[in-house]
Order: C-alpha cells, then structure tokens, then sequence
C-alpha cells in the first residue's frame, strides 16, 4: 500500500513537472497573443483590454494554476488557427488515438510473447532469425503503412486509404482500418519485445535454479512455465510500459499515413500553424499517458515481485 | 548442458556473430559508397523536371522510374539518401558529444549534480524522442534543417549521457585508474585517456543505435512535413511525396523506403555484431 501511494506520489511530481515545462517553454515562445490578434496597427489601449480580457496581464503562477485547472474543468483556453475552444477540438480526437494505440498495443502483446517463449531456447536457424529480427526493427511504421496501405488498399481493396470508415455506420470497416494501423506500429515493436523476451528467459534458463528443476527429472517446458516465466515477466512488463511510449510515437506518423484524425495528426498541423495552445494541450495529454503506462508497469512488477515494493522507488 | 555442447554453442555463437558483423559492414559499406557517389554524381540532375517521361516504370535509362515531374527517381533518391545520412550523423554528434561528456562527469565525479540530471535524464528517456523532438522544434521553428538536427540532437544527449555515465561510474574506482590518480593524472586525463577506451564496448553499439534512431526521427519528422523541406529534401520527405503517388509509380515509394529500411537494418547488423562480440555467448 505504502508502495502504491509513493508511486501515485512519484506519477504527480512528475506530472507537474511536464506540466509546468510545456507550460513555460510556450508561454515564452507564443509571444504577446494579444499583438497576434490584433496586428501592428492596435492601439496601445485596445491592446491592454483585450491582454485583461485574455487574462495575459497576470502572473505567469496564476495563469498556470488556472490553465491546469483547465484539464479537470475543461477549459484549455482557445485554439489561435481554428478558433475553437481547445477542450471542444481535442476530445473526439483522444478517443481516436486510444483506440489506435490500445489496439497496438494487444497485437504486440499477443504477437510478440509467444514468438519470444518459443524462440527463446532454439538454436536451429538462430542466423536467419536474428535477421530476420533485425530486418523488422529497421521498418519505419510509416513504410510499413504506406505498403500496407499499397498491398491492401490499393491492389486487393480491402479498404480505401485515406478514409477511416465512420464507427456508427461501419464498425466492422473502422476495426479493419484501425487494425492496419496498428498493424504498422506494431511490427518494428513486436521485433524488439521477441528478440529481449528471448535474452531474458535464456539468461534465466542458464540459472542454477533450472539446472536443479531439471536435474530432478522436470521437462524444460514446465521448467519454463512454472518457474522461469514468473522471473522474466518484470523485465518484459517494464519492456511493455515502455513500448507505449513508442507507440504514441508511431501512432503520431501512422495517423498521418492513413490520415486518421487522432491527437497525432492534430499535434503536427498545429505545429505547423504554431497554433501553441493545441501543441501545449496535446503534448501534456501524450506525456501523461506515457508516465501513466510507466506507473502502471512498476505496480503490476510490484504485485508479480514483492521485493520491488522494498526498494527505495522513486 | 555438458562442456563439449558448451564449447560448442560459444563457438557457433562466435561465428554467427562474424557473420552478423560483416554482413552488416558489407551492406553500409555499399550504401555509403552510393551515398558518397551521390554527392558528386547523379545519373540525372535530381531536381530537373522532364528527365524523362512522367511516370516512367523502371528501366536502364531510368534504374528506379520517373516520378509525376519525370524527375529520375534513382538520382533523387541518392540525394535524398545523402541528405538524410549526414543528418543522422550531424544529430548522432551532437547527441554523443554532449551526453558522453555530461556522462563521463556526473559518472565520474557523481555527487549533487549528478544526482539531479539523473533524475531529470529518467524523466526525458520515458518519453518518446519523436515528441520530444517535437516539442524543441515547435519551439525553435519547423521546416529548417538547421533546426531539425538541433532538435534530435538535443533529445539524443539524455540517452547518451545515461549509458556513458553508467560505464564511467562502473570504472570510476578501478585499480587501473586508482594507480593512475596515485602516478597524478589529471582529471581530464584520466576520463580521456584511462577510461574512456575501455568503455567503447559499451559506447560503440550505442553509437550504432543512436545513428538508427537519428534516421528513423528524422525521416519521421520529414515525412510529417516538419522536418527537412525542399529543395534539400531527405528521404522521409520523399516518401511522404510519393506516398501520393503510390497508385500510379509505387516503385517510388519501394525505392525511397527501402533505402532507409537498408541503411537501418546494416548499421543495425553492425551494431548487434559489436554487442555480441562483447558479451561473447548470446
């Protein structure tokens, strides 16, 4: 209990501390929106009451304080490039991209732990599979989509690229789309969790423990389910939080292949339009999501193995 | 396991890992010779409209087609190719520069400061280098190779510093390095010329890793239409260009990507032949 608060603790700072950059950095850089908006030829009056009508002429603590308070209440303040309340801009998006990254995630968990269990220990044809291993870790997930997109969309019409079935009308149709997607993210992913899957557990195996399992008459397999598994899962739960990481990454360029309107997408036109609030908003949610899936992995190792709870985790 | 098996496997093992290494230093070797070629000699002018017909499939004349201008896509992605590796290699010296450097200090000096960029370090590697690099260049301004290196290169430093600081800590008290101190080495001495050496073991994969991650954010970047624009434009812009025109010349989106998925998988190849040649048996 006391680990699970101080991790909870551990998750806020960090929060805060994200927060708080990504508040500054923009802050610093967006200049006077007040000048934005109303252009060189303002007077210097209509400028002052438009800066205490945006709020800008108080202290920077204040205006944080409030532009935090901003993701509970929802105000996020406005979009400078579409002239809408950011909150009102984000939210179907956030729903996109969860579903993107969650759905990658799955495939990558699904895929990659068998493959890495049943690599793990063979040595016939290891060449040709560190290989091909390597081969799929060097595919940029947006390649991977375009040909995806080419091979599937194109040449066998399974889908038409560019146009993400509507989920009201065409559930099937959107699940399909999504799944390639995700599909492109995955595969430089899944690559990188078999070939560390396969290093732990043949690291474990050589252990004196499953010497003696097996010196006692135990088959490897069962060596490997009941014993060695249950060592190498916290390694490979930390491996996991992390691919979240990535996949918020990929699931930036892949909605750009498939032209998903996601966080991702919304993330590189406001760049382009330096339209800072967006960026700012944007980039607070994806970075909570990432520590959240760190969090989240420390616990569940905690619970898989109680001596981690004792160390001194910050 | 008995010892002859042992024997055995270190010594398959030994020779998987000669393969792994040569084939990833003949498959760079070969791209780079193309890339260096690339800045001297293009069969056609990269950027010339009308090289040729427009959409012209593969043939001598044209080794990889036309594009929708009947550019030479051969040429363009020789160019597209150079300008992405000394990219990568601009990012990877300015991430490897700064994070060996603030690595070999805090690592060998430890104490406050080396606590606190710790701490701050952990914090930076949970996040994916792509946001962060987005992040810096929405902030120095999109669309400026000079900004598009700076911005990789400086999300590059945590990661750097992180594993370099591990290995300077590791040899920090060794006797080596104490006798040197006795004999009045000095610091600078001491980290450069007794130290260092001895953690390329650890350093040169990174070195290989890190060069990946360059080409893959950057190519990233440009694809987004944030990074490197034209007229120097670099194969993740090329794709996104011929991503377009993937229903009438899909060769130029093969082509451009395969190039990067070649360039990645060889230094790649390189990389887990130096790792393995460390840890000996896999």
């Amino acid at each position: 209990m006391r680990y699970i608060l101080r991790r909870m603790a551990a998750l806020l700072a960090t929060m805060l501390l994200v927060s708080l950059l990504a508040f500054i950095a923009f802050d610093l850089i967006s200049g006077d929106a007040a000048t934005a908006m109303l252009g060189t030829e303002a007077t210097e009056e209509s400028l002052a009451a438009l800066r205490a009508e945006l709020g800008l002429d108080r202290p920077l603590p204040v205006r944080y304080g409030e532009w935090l308070a901003g993701f509970f209440t929802g105000d996020l303040g406005t979009s400078q490039n579409y002239h809408q309340p950011v909150w009102e801009l984000l939210a179907p998006k956030v729903g996109v991209t969860l579903r993107l990254s969650l759905l990658s995630f799955l495939l990558i968990t699904a895929v990659s732990i068998p493959m890495g269990l049943w690599s793990a220990g063979r040595t016939r044809g290891e060449g040709l599979r560190t290989g091909l291993n390597q081969l799929c870790m060097a595919v940029p997930p947006f390649f991977t989509g375009i040909l995806l997109s080419w091979v599937f969309g194109i040449i066998l019409k399974w889908f038409t690229p560019g146009q993400l079935p509507d989920r009201a009308a065409d559930p099937a149709g959107a699940f399909r789309y999504l799944l390639f997607a995700a599909a492109a993210i995955a595969l430089p992913r899944v690559a990188m969790t078999v070939r560390m899957l396969r290093g732990v557990v043949n690291d474990e195996m050589r252990k004196d423990y499953v010497r003696t399992a097996i010196s006692r008459g135990n088959d490897r397999a069962g060596v490997l389910r009941r014993h060695v598994l249950k060592n190498a899962l916290a390694p490979v739960v930390t491996f996991l939080a992390q691919t979240m990481a990535e996949i918020v990454a990929g699931s930036i360029v892949v909605e750009q292949v498939f032209a998903i309107p996601g966080l991702g997408r919304m993330l590189v036109t406001s760049i382009s339009n330096r339209d800072y609030p967006v960026v700012q908003a944007i980039v607070v949610i994806l970075a909570f999501w990432v520590v959240l899936a760190g969090t989240a992995a420390d616990l569940i190792n905690a619970r898989i193995d109680p001596r981690l709870r004792l160390e001194d985790g910050a | 396991m008995n010892r002859t098996d042992r024997e055995k496997s270190a010594k398959k093992a030994k020779k998987e890992k000669n393969s792994c290494l040569t084939a990833g230093l003949i498959l760079t070797g070969i791209l780079a010779a193309l890339i260096l070629l690339g800045f001297f000699w293009t069969p056609h002018d990269p950027n010339a409209m009308a090289a040729g017909p427009k959409f012209a499939p593969p043939s001598l004349r044209h080794l990889l087609g036309t594009d929708n201008f009947g550019r030479d896509i051969f040429s363009r992605v020789l160019q597209g190719a150079g300008a992405t590796a000394s990219i990568a290699l601009t990012t990877l010296a300015i991430g490897a520069g700064g994070g060996i450097l603030l690595g070999a200090l805090t690592g060998y000096f430890g104490g406050l400061a080396d606590e606190i960029l710790t701490r701050v370090g952990d914090v930076l590697t949970a996040f994916p280098s792509i946001l962060l690099a987005l992040v810096v260049i929405s902030i120095l301004g999109p669309g400026n190779r000079l900004n598009v290196m700076l911005s990789l290169g400086l999300v590059f430093i945590p990661s750097f510093a992180r594993v370099t600081r591990t290995a300077f800590a590791a040899l920090r008290d060794v006797n080596y390095v104490k006798s040197a101190r006795l004999m009045g080495a000095g610091s600078g001495r001491i980290l450069a010329v007794h130290i260092l050496p001895n953690t390329a073991p650890v350093l040169l994969p990174a070195l290989t890793i890190g060069f990946n991650n360059a080409v893959l954010a950057e190519a990233s970047m440009s694809f987004l239409g944030i990074g490197v624009t034209p007229p120097d434009a670099s194969l993740g812009y090329m794709l996104s260009e011929a991503q377009g025109m993937l229903l009438a010349a899909p060769w130029y989106a093969g082509a451009t990507g395969l190039v990067i998925v070649l360039l990645v998988f060889g230094v790649g190849l390189i990389g887990e032949g130096l790792r393995r040649d460390e840890k000996g048996v896999l």
